[in-house]
C-alpha cells in the first residue's frame, strides 16, 4: 500500500465510523502505541474535518499486559511507555485502533488494559491491515485492507509521523 | 546534558549499586518509572506484568518505609510477594547470611529484595544466588532505589539533573543514601556540595565526587536542591556530636538558611525526619519541600526496577 | 642418610655465597658446602634441577596454628604441613590459642604436637601477659624454659604503656624478644578496613594508619627507655616504617616484619567485599605499599612473615563487618615474594633469603638462617621460574581463606628439607622425581 491507498482506506474507515455511530457524543478513540495512536489521530482529524465531532484520542501502552515476554524471562524486557488517556472510559463507546491485526494477542492485552481503566459501554476494533492467522477469537469491526500473508512474512506499516513516509510493505522472513 | 544513546534494557541481573548503572540505564529506569507512575494514578492500580513471579523481601534490618514501598510496587505489578523480617539474632546464633539465603532460595523465588545492616551483604549474596537481587539498603554502603527515586523527583521538579547544584547535609559518614546519590548525581552531571560536622564527614569524600563545605550556609548557597540526611540518633552517642540542640543550631535547615538557596529550590529528605534536629518544621512542611512526593515516586521507581530486572539480561 | 645436593645455585647471604655449590648432608647435619664434592661410596647424589636455588631453610616468624582450641581451623600438624609445602622449615606460632599459651603446659603441648607431626620446626611464642589480657605479666621465665622463643600478646596490642615497659624490662632481662601487635585500640574503634576513600565508598568503617603508627612510636620509645629489643609485628604503613627507620637511626633495637599481602595488595582489593581481603592490619593505600617495597629493598624492613591466620569457611561466610580478620599465608608467601619482589626487580634472591631466613633466625635467636657446616640441615630448594597457579583447594592448611585464588605467579617451592629429611617435594618439578622422601 502506498500513501494514497492508506489515505483512501482511512477515509473509508472514517466514513464507516460515522455511518455506524449516529451519535458521536460518547465515542472516543484509543490508539495502541505507537502506530495505532497515529492512525487514531488521523481518524479523529478526518471526522473533525467532516464537521461531525471532535473525538477525544487516548494512547494505550500494552507492554505491561503482554503474555509473551513474561513467560520467557530470557530476553530483555520490552520498553514500557506511558498510557495517556485523559478521559474517563467509563460508559463510553471506545474505538480501539491498531495498525496490524495478526494473532490477536495484542488486542487481548489492550482489552485487558482498557478495562482496567473502567467499564466502557462498548469497544470496537479498528485496524489498517488484517493479515490473518488469528490465535484468539478476535475480529476487527473496521478494516483498511485484508492482506493475505504467510506466517514467515512480516507486515511493516510505516507512517509519516513516525517513519517519515506512508507505506505498508509485505516483507519476507519474519 | 551530554547525549547518551538510549538503551532498552539493563545489562545486569541485579541492582546492587548505582555504580553498575550507566547514565543511559538510569534514564531508562526513570522513563519506565514515568509509565509506572501512571499505573498508580488509575482506579485499578495494578497491571499483570509480573504475574506468576515470586518476590521475597528479605529484611535483616527493620524498615517500614522501604519495605512498604517495595511491597506496594510488587503488588501493583501482580507479583506474588512475601516479606520476611529476619531477626539479626539468628545471625548471632551462628547462622550465616548465606545459610539464611540458601534456605529462601530453596523455595525458588525469582527475586530477592534485600536490606541488611552490613555493607556489601547484597554483593556477597549476588555471588551465590540464582535469584535476582535488589539492594534495598546495605549497611552504610548503598541504597540505590532511594537515589533513583530522588533523581526521579529532581527530574520531575527541575526537568533535568544535568547541571543542578545539589547540597547534601547531615550524617554523611553513615549514610547509604549519600553514597548512592553521589554516584548517581555525578553520572548524571549534577554538582554536589556536602556539609556536616567534621566527625561525620567520611575520609576521602572529595574522591567520591563531592565538595565538602564547612558551613551549611556555604553548602546551600545558590543550590537547586537541598537534600537533608537523617541524623541517626541511635548512632550519635557522644563521639560525633555534643548534642542534638547544637547540631540544629549549626547544621539544621531553617527557613533563613533555605533562603540562601535559589528561590525555586526544592527540599528533599529520605525520611524519617527528625524535626527540630536536621530540619525545621516550617521548612519540612513548606512549599519547597517535596518529601511526600519522594515517597510517592518511590513506588513508581521500584516498579520500574522490578519490571526491568524481571527480563533476562542480554548476556 | 648421607647425600650431596649436587650443583645447585646456593644463595646463602650469611656466608656471602651466591653460586653453584654442592651441599653435603649426613645424619641430618650439613657437613660440607663446596664445589664438586667427591661422593664416597654409599653417598647418594641428588642433582639439583637447573634453575633451582638452594637456600637456608625459610623461617616464618609469625603464624597462628590455632591448636589448642580451634582445631577446626588448623592444627599444629596441618600448619606444619602447610609450612613445609610453602618452603618453610620452621615457624614461630603466636600464643592466641584457647587456652592462651601463657603457661609451660600449653607450650609443651604445642611442642609435643609438633614433634608428633615431625615436619617443620615449631617455635612457640608465649603470651606477654596472663591470658593476653594486658593486666599482669606472664611467667616469661617459665615460658622460656619450656621452649618459647619470644613473647607477644598478638591479636591484641599490649594495652598500656606501663605494662609494655614492664614486659620489655622483664623479657629483656631474660633475653626473650618482645613482639608487639601495634594498634591503638581506642583509635581503631570498630573499624574493619583501612580508612580512606575506598572504605568511605564501600561504607566500611575505617581504621586510620595512625592507629598503628601511634603504637609503633610508643613501643620504639619504650624500647629506648628500657634498652630492650622490640620487634614490630605486621608493619603496614609508611608512617610506621618511618618510625622504625628513625628508631634504628637512634640506635634502638627495633626490628620489624611485613606480610606479603601488604606488599602485593591495596585497599582497592576490598571492592566486591570478599571477606578474604579482611585482615588486621588491613590492606592499606598505594602510598603505603610503595613504602613497603622501598623498605624491603633498602633493608629497613627486617623480615617477611605471613601472619598465617586460618579461619573456617563458615566464619568467613559472614558479612564483611562480622567476618573474622585474617588470611592464610604459609603456602603463598614464597610465590608472591618471587613474583612480586624478585622478578619485579625490587630485591634479589640474596635479600629474599635474608628476609625469609637469615634475619628471622637472628632476631628470634633460633638455629638456621645459614647453610653452616655442623648445623642442622634445614634447607629450602626454590624453583624461581616455576609457573604456579594458586589454588586453595590444593593447599595443606585446613583453611582456605586467602584472596589469591587463581592467581598465576612465577616461582615456587621445589623441595623442603628439615633436619636432613626431605619433608616436601613439589610434584610439579619433574626433575625432582628421583628425590625420595
Amino acid at each position: 500500500m502506498d500513501a494514497s491507498r492508506i489515505e483512501r482506506s482511512l477515509a473509508r474507515i472514517a466514513h464507516e465510523i460515522l455511518e455506524r455511530n449516529r451519535d458521536l457524543a460518547d465515542v472516543a478513540l484509543v490508539g495502541i502505541r505507537t502506530r495505532g495512536v497515529v492512525i487514531a489521530e488521523r481518524l479523529a482529524a478526518l471526522i473533525r474535518e467532516a464537521g461531525e465531532a471532535i473525538l477525544p484520542v487516548g494512547s494505550l501502552d500494552i507492554t505491561l499486559y503482554r503474555d509473551d515476554f513474561m513467560r520467557h524471562p530470557v530476553g530483555p524486557q520490552p520498553l514500557v511507555r506511558s498510557t495517556d488517556i485523559r478521559f474517563s472510559v467509563e460508559g463510553r463507546r471506545i474505538l480501539l485502533v491498531d495498525d496490524v491485526l495478526y494473532t490477536g494477542r495484542t488486542i487481548r492485552a489492550a482489552l485487558d488494559a482498557l478495562i482496567d481503566y473502567g467499564r466502557p459501554r462498548s469497544i470496537q476494533l479498528v485496524v489498517l491491515v488484517d493479515r490473518g492467522h488469528r490465535e484468539l477469537p478476535i475480529k476487527a469491526d473496521y478494516v483498511g485492507k485484508n492482506l493475505p500473508t504467510s506466517p514467515v512474512q512480516s507486515v511493516q506499516v510505516r507512517l509519516r509521523e513516525v517513519d517519515g513516509l506512508d507505506e505498508v510493505m509485505l516483507e519476507e522472513g519474519a | 546534558m551530554t547525549a547518551v544513546a538510549p538503551v532498552t534494557a539493563l545489562r545486569g541481573r541485579h541492582l546492587l549499586s548505582i555504580a553498575d548503572l550507566s547514565p543511559a540505564e538510569i534514564t531508562l529506569i526513570l522513563d519506565t518509572a514515568d509509565a509506572m507512575k501512571e499505573v498508580g494514578e488509575r482506579t485499578i492500580k495494578k497491571v499483570p506484568a509480573l504475574r506468576g513471579r515470586t518476590i521475597v523481601n528479605l529484611f535483616f534490618e527493620p524498615s517500614t518505609r522501604t519495605r512498604t514501598s517495595f511491597e506496594i510496587a510488587e503488588k501493583r505489578l501482580s507479583a506474588d510477594t512475601l516479606s520476611l523480617a529476619v531477626s539479626t539474632s539468628s545471625v548471632v546464633k551462628g547462622e550465616t547470611l548465606l545459610d539464611t539465603v540458601d534456605n529462601i532460595e530453596a523455595m525458588s523465588p525469582d527475586m530477592l529484595v534485600v536490606r541488611h545492616a552490613s555493607s556489601g551483604a547484597c554483593q556477597q549474596l549476588a555471588r551465590r544466588c540464582r535469584s535476582r537481587i535488589v539492594n534495598a539498603g546495605d549497611g552504610m554502603h548503598e541504597h540505590p532505589t532511594q537515589a533513583l527515586l530522588d533523581a526521579y523527583t529532581m527530574r520531575q521538579r527541575k526537568g533535568r539533573i544535568d547541571g543542578l547544584q545539589v547540597a547534601i547535609v547531615g550524617d554523611l559518614a553513615h549514610s547509604r543514601v549519600l553514597r548512592s546519590n553521589l554516584l548517581l548525581l555525578r553520572k548524571m552531571g549534577a554538582s554536589i556540595r556536602v556539609t556536616a560536622p567534621r566527625p561525620l564527614i567520611p575520609a576521602g569524600i572529595e574522591a567520591l565526587g563531592a565538595t565538602p563545605c564547612r558551613t551549611i550556609e556555604e553548602a546551600v548557597d545558590g543550590a537547586d536542591v537541598v537534600m537533608m540526611l537523617r541524623i541517626q540518633l541511635e548512632r550519635m552517642q557522644t563521639l560525633f556530636l555534643p548534642s542534638l540542640r547544637e547540631y540544629f543550631a549549626l547544621f539544621g535547615l531553617t527557613a533563613d538558611r533555605m533562603a540562601l538557596a535559589r528561590p525555586d529550590a526544592i527540599v528533599m529528605h529520605p525520611g524519617p525526619m527528625n524535626r527540630g534536629v536536621e530540619i525545621a518544621s516550617e521548612v519540612a512542611d513548606g512549599p519547597q519541600a517535596v518529601i511526600l512526593e519522594q515517597v510517592a515516586n518511590g513506588v513508581a521507581v521500584r516498579m520500574a526496577v522490578l519490571y526491568l530486572l524481571a527480563g533476562g539480561s542480554e548476556d | 642418610m648421607h647425600y650431596i645436593l649436587r650443583n645447585g645455585r646456593v644463595v646463602d647471604p650469611a656466608h656471602g655465597r651466591d653460586g653453584q655449590f654442592d651441599v653435603e648432608v649426613r645424619d641430618g647435619v650439613i657437613v660440607r658446602v663446596g664445589t664438586t664434592l667427591a661422593a664416597a661410596d654409599g653417598v647418594t647424589v641428588l642433582h639439583v634441577p637447573p634453575g633451582c636455588v638452594v637456600t637456608p631453610g625459610l623461617i616464618d616468624m609469625h603464624v597462628h596454628l590455632r591448636e589448642p582450641g580451634q582445631e577446626h581451623k588448623e592444627t599444629v600438624a596441618s600448619g606444619a604441613a602447610a609450612a613445609v609445602a610453602g618452603g618453610f622449615t620452621a615457624v614461630a606460632c603466636m600464643p592466641n590459642t584457647a587456652p592462651v599459651n601463657d603457661s609451660a603446659a600449653v607450650t609443651r603441648y604445642i611442642l609435643d604436637q609438633a614433634a608428633a607431626a615431625n615436619l617443620a620446626r615449631v617455635y612457640p611464642i608465649g603470651a606477654a601477659s596472663v591470658g593476653s589480657k594486658g593486666e599482669q605479666l606472664a611467667e616469661i621465665g617459665e615460658l622460656k624454659a619450656a621452649g618459647c622463643v619470644a613473647v607477644s600478646d598478638d591479636g591484641h596490642p599490649i594495652r598500656t604503656a606501663l605494662l609494655m615497659r614492664r614486659v620489655l624490662e622483664y623479657a629483656g632481662m631474660l633475653d626473650v624478644l618482645v613482639i608487639d601487635h601495634c594498634e591503638d585500640p581506642t583509635l581503631k574503634g570498630d573499624g574493619v578496613v583501612h580508612e580512606g576513600a575506598v572504605a568511605s565508598e564501600l561504607g566500611l568503617r575505617g581504621i586510620p594508619g595512625e592507629a598503628e603508627e601511634l603504637w609503633v612510636e610508643r613501643d620504639i620509645t619504650l624500647a629506648g627507655l628500657t634498652r630492650s629489643p622490640v620487634h614490630i609485628a605486621h608493619l603496614s604503613t609508611a608512617g610506621s616504617l618511618r618510625a622504625v627507620r628513625a628508631g634504628k637511626a637512634r640506635g634502638i633495637a627495633v626490628t620489624c616484619e611485613v606480610m606479603p599481602h601488604h606488599f602485593v595488595l591495596t585497599d582497592e582489593a576490598l571492592r566486591g567485599y570478599d571477606t578474604n581481603t579482611k585482615m588486621n592490619p588491613p590492606l592499606r593505600g598505594s602510598a603505603d605499599l610503595e613504602e613497603m617495597l622501598r623498605g624491603l629493598a633498602d633493608g629497613s624492613i627486617d623480615v617477611i612473615a605471613t601472619d598465617h591466620a586460618p579461619h573456617h569457611a563458615d566464619e568467613k561466610a559472614l558479612s564483611y563487618d562480622q567476618a573474622p580478620f585474617g588470611i592464610t599465608g604459609l603456602e603463598t608467601a614464597v610465590s608472591l615474594t618471587l613474583d612480586r619482589l624478585v622478578h619485579a626487580g625490587v630485591i634479589g634472591l640474596s635479600r629474599m633469603v635474608e628476609l625469609l631466613s637469615a634475619n628471622p633466625a637472628r632476631i628470634l635467636k633460633v638455629p638456621g638462617g645459614a647453610l653452616a657446616e655442623g648445623a642442622p640441615a634445614d634447607i629450602t630448594v626454590l624453583a624461581p621460574d616455576l609457573p604456579v597457579t594458586v589454588r586453595a583447594a590444593a593447599m595443606r592448611s585446613l583453611s582456605r581463606n586467602m584472596p589469591f585464588e587463581g592467581w598465576q605467579l612465577r616461582g615456587g617451592v621445589a623441595a623442603t628439607i628439615v633436619g636432613g629429611r626431605l619433608v616436601y617435594r613439589n610434584t610439579a618439578v619433574e626433575a625432582l622425581a628421583g628425590w625420595l622422601a
